[in-house]
């Protein structure tokens, strides 16, 4: 069972209480009523499906209610590190690679 | 002349009973409750206003004669009262900007004690529920089997899972066959 770090609860909970949102960092245009249906279509529709490392949107919807973000590997469900709304998207040499596991303390439950 | 029909309120849990030796569940009694919303900066006056600190840590609660203000997310709480408050009324005194929507019909609760209530409670709950990291007072907003539950631990071996009116009766069987189980 995945667990996931919820960073307003502050503490690692299970994947039940979770729900997906989608990729994260996606900037609404603010011109909306004026780009072409092209440009809509990329910003709301076209995504990368990265085989590896995304960042998503996740809500802790039967929790806190809260959406916060989080860096995800697709193809090992590994969850690097959880962020919260707003905050800018962590640089991955920060968690990837860096041998230092006890650094991600907190995306321990990610192997279960 | 037709004779006069009054209709009486029925609790959904009302004369429900189940459990095994070590956990009991008992419907709560009846009682008033807010869903609050608020800034941080409105925490200070809805504390005074409703009597009672609104915890602003994660997983907390604060009790005070008989009313419990229970954290559930950062800007969210559940108050409840026993003496039947008016809550709206006396969180709208504070002058601070809030949203307080009267949800004492919404929920019902089931009060679950005895040594092993938390092994009946995760029998349909993923939290974990040992008094070290759910201790008395500690609160959270989750799922019990398909249903969201609000658990509330009062005591190290009674917990008070607030649960939706619609809910109530699936809760209470399924924590019922947890409960049995426990015993086995
Ligand atoms: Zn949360």
């Amino acid at each position: 069972m995945l667990l996931i770090y919820c960073p307003y609860c502050e503490e690692e909970r299970n994947e039940l209480e979770f729900r997906n949102g989608g990729d994260a960092h996606i900037a609404r245009p603010t011109n909306i009523a004026d780009i072409t249906d092209e440009e809509f279509e990329e910003y709301f529709f076209i995504r990368q499906n990265p085989k590896g490392l995304i960042y998503e949107r996740w809500r802790h919807v039967h929790g806190c209610g809260k959406f916060f973000n989080a860096a995800r590997d697709t193809v090992s469900d590994r969850f690097y590190l959880s962020y919260k709304a707003g905050e800018p998207k962590p640089d991955p040499a920060t968690f990837l690679n860096n041998g230092n596991e006890s650094a991600l303390n907190k995306d321990k439950g990610a192997s279960k | 002349m037709s004779d006069l029909m009054q209709a009486t309120r029925r609790g959904v849990l009302d004369g429900m009973h189940g459990g095994s030796a070590v956990a009991r569940l008992t419907p709560a009694a009846p009682a008033s409750r807010i869903s609050l919303r608020a800034p941080a900066a409105s925490v200070e006056a809805l504390s005074g206003a409703l009597a009672v600190a609104l915890p602003v840590k994660p997983k907390t609660s604060a009790s005070a004669n008989g009313r419990h203000a229970l954290w559930i997310g950062p800007d969210e709480w559940l108050i409840i009262d026993e003496s039947g408050a008016d809550l709206v009324a006396e969180a709208g005194k504070s002058g601070a900007l809030h949203s307080a929507a009267d949800v004492s019909h919404r929920n019902t609760a089931v009060i679950v004690s005895g040594p092993k209530a938390d092994v009946a409670i995760n029998a349909g709950c993923p939290q974990d529920l040992s008094l070290a990291i759910f201790p008395v007072g500690a609160c959270s907003r989750t799922l019990v089997g398909k249903a969201e539950v609000v658990l509330y631990r009062t005591a190290a071996d009674t917990f008070r899972v607030e649960v939706w009116r619609s809910f109530a009766a699936y809760v209470f069987g399924l924590i019922a066959e947890g409960a049995e189980d426990a015993a086995l």
